[in-house]
């Protein structure tokens, strides 16, 4: 329809070899401009992070001197967060994926499901945030900057992009094998169980841990639920205040120390990079090992 | 979804209980997702709704003061509005036109391999922490702009939305590049047999063919720029100031406020409990979530009708 909007008006005028030539060579820096300046930047800040990067940094807690300065606080906090998001948003999040892609019919409700998921997927991180300040900080009460508001808050943060991504992996069991399954008797939920859940589990797992990558590095929401600024202490319980690597980095930013600027920020900066490029790793060897193993 | 159906064959009634059962369980995960937009909404307007009860809806959208915890408290939220346009505009002017260049470079020009190792590099711009990408923008975007503009802001808007535009790049040429893998080949070859070079095909033919998705993408990106936060935090400052259109470069070059930063600064500080600055959190959160969940729907909706065009 709309490659009908040209056809009066074909005119290709002079063939220039030359335009052709130049137009690649413009796209082409376009899709190189992000990378590169990104890369440019990745230099600098890991140069910036020599001599501040090191045991010390990653086994002290914060201190007002640079020197003295270390993230282990805020970095346990982030894992135990991250394993805490792990458990809540793997089970809903392919129990969601399972009931919209193995039971719900193509009808009004599962729709509305999809398009609200979608739409979820699209809300800004700090709108969580007040979520969790009104909802679980407010209404039920569970503490100011607690280590169970934050694992809720940012788990509804990224369920949606786990949903997607659970019924993608799940959508690619081919219906051969169900109806194998079925065939010799199996119910619905021994197919699910024995059948579609062992063979979608790779796809699953390289989503939720994508996802996970991301909700390491909120920081929005953990702010907007009073996650405190700075912590000395490793988190000893659910209800304890913790801390978390975007969080120390947003609070040592705004020191005006060129030290911190320059020097412990940019430590901070690159174990957050590091830490986050070891789960995306993860997941792409978990995708590369069943990929393999496949065809 | 699947279209293989279960045959009823079990006789045994324990067995119907526990499948139902598990459907049952199924299904209230999927329904989570409607309860946490519910609540989302319930829980933005309840404190928003006493928060208008004292300031006037009217007071709020066309006031010019933004100072929520200092005396005079003043809650007229056009300052944090224009200033979120502004950060809006400046990341569109790099994310729209390099997104859409680099999406016709991948669709039409790359080739196989060099698709395969650029598009996930591209994505990589998505994955980093937006808190980073402020500190970027504060000691290193900054400090380069300062050489040419001696009178930028250690806080400022320029570099928030130049560090804004690249990290909303790939959602522009992810979402642009998949409308334009859709256009049918024959269009793409009809044009070459007519002696079209490449650059004549993409911008006669896939461009135009695939506007629908393009536009859906653009409007995405847009929506991702308003509701950004820690990297106009960091960089832009916080600074509550009406545009004054006449001056662009002072727009740019000094500090400004948008609503996502109003809103960290006020989570930020000690605004706990029910006073007045606390709930106006909530009415800017709701204006906020408003304009990104419409923007979000006409998205999807234009991304729908380039969905069927190419059945």
């Amino acid at each position: 329809m709309a490659a009908e909007t040209r056809t009066d008006e074909t005119d290709f005028g002079e063939v220039s070899r030359l335009k052709d030539r130049v137009f690649e060579s413009v796209t082409l820096a376009a899709a190189l401009f992000g990378i590169v300046t990104l890369a440019v930047l990745l230099v600098y800040v890991t140069v910036d992070a020599v001599g501040w990067l090191d045991w010390q940094f990653l086994t002290s807690p914060p201190h007002p001197l640079a020197e003295e300065a270390g993230i282990f606080p805020a970095l346990v906090g982030s894992i135990v967060l991250m394993v805490l998001i792990a458990l809540v948003t793997f089970p809903l999040g392919v129990g969601a994926a399972i009931y919209l892609e193995e039971y719900a019919s193509d009808g009004r409700l599962t729709r509305f499901i999809q398009l609200n998921i979608a739409n979820l997927a699209g809300v800004p991180s700090v709108v969580y945030g007040l979520l969790g300040l009104g909802l679980f900080v407010q209404l039920l009460s569970f503490g100011y900057g607690t280590l169970l508001v934050a694992a809720f808050t940012v788990s509804l943060l990224i369920l949606p992009i786990v949903i997607i991504a659970a019924q993608e992996a799940i959508r690619s069991v081919p219906d051969s094998l169900r109806q194998a399954s079925y065939g010799m008797g199996a119910t619905k939920r021994q197919t699910i169980r024995n059948v579609v859940l062992p063979r979608s589990l790779p796809g699953i797992m390289t989503g939720t841990i994508l996802a996970l990558g991301r909700a390491i590095g909120e920081t929005a929401p953990l702010i907007m639920i009073g996650v405190p600024t700075t912590v000395f202490g490793v988190p000893n319980g659910l209800f304890a205040k913790f801390s978390a690597m975007p969080m120390q980095i947003y609070t040592w930013s705004s020191y005006p120390d060129t030290a911190f600027q320059y020097g412990v920020v940019s430590a901070g900066v690159v174990t957050l990079l590091v830490v986050l490029l070891s789960i995306n790793s993860i997941a792409i060897l978990i995708r590369n090992k069943y990929q393999t193993e496949r065809s | 979804m699947s279209d293989a159906t279960a045959p009823d064959l079990s006789r045994r009634s324990g067995q119907n209980t526990r499948e139902f059962a598990y459907r049952a369980v199924f299904f209230v995960c999927a329904l989570l997702s409607i309860l946490t937009t519910l609540a989302i909404v319930l829980t933005l307007l309840g404190d928003a709704l006493t928060f208008f009860a004292e300031v006037s809806p009217i007071a709020f959208l066309t006031g010019t003061t933004w100072s929520p915890a200092n005396d005079p408290v003043s809650f007229g939220v056009l300052p944090l509005i224009t200033g979120t346009l502004v950060i809006t505009f400046g990341a569109a002017a790099i994310a729209l036109p390099v997104g859409l260049l680099t999406a016709i470079y991948l669709a039409e020009y790359a080739s196989d391999r060099v698709r395969s190792v650029l598009k996930p590099a591209i994505e990589v711009l998505a994955g980093v922490p937006t808190v980073v990408y402020g500190y970027f923008a504060l000691v290193y975007v900054t400090p380069a702009l300062s050489v040419v503009f001696p009178t930028i802001s250690t806080f400022n808007a320029l570099s928030a939305s130049i560090i804004v535009g690249i990290m909303i790049i790939p959602m522009v040429s992810s979402i642009s590049e998949d409308a334009m893998s859709s256009v049918p080949d024959s269009l793409r070859e009809a044009s070459y047999g007519l002696g079209a070079t490449r650059f004549t095909v993409s911008t006669s033919v896939v461009v135009p063919a695939s506007i629908s998705g393009i536009a859906s993408s653009y409007i995405l990106a847009l929506s991702r720029a308003i509701g950004e936060t820690m990297a106009v935090t960091i960089a832009a400052g916080n600074t509550p100031r009406l545009v004054d259109l006449t001056d662009p470069a002072g727009v740019f070059l000094n500090s400004i406020q948008t609503m996502t930063a109003a809103m960290v600064q006020l989570g930020a500080s000690d605004v706990t409990g029910q006073s007045l600055a606390y709930r106006s959190l909530f009415a800017v959160g709701l204006t906020l979530f408003v304009i990104t969940f419409l923007m979000n729907l006409i998205s999807e909706w234009v991304a729908s009708r380039y969905r069927e065009e190419y059945r």
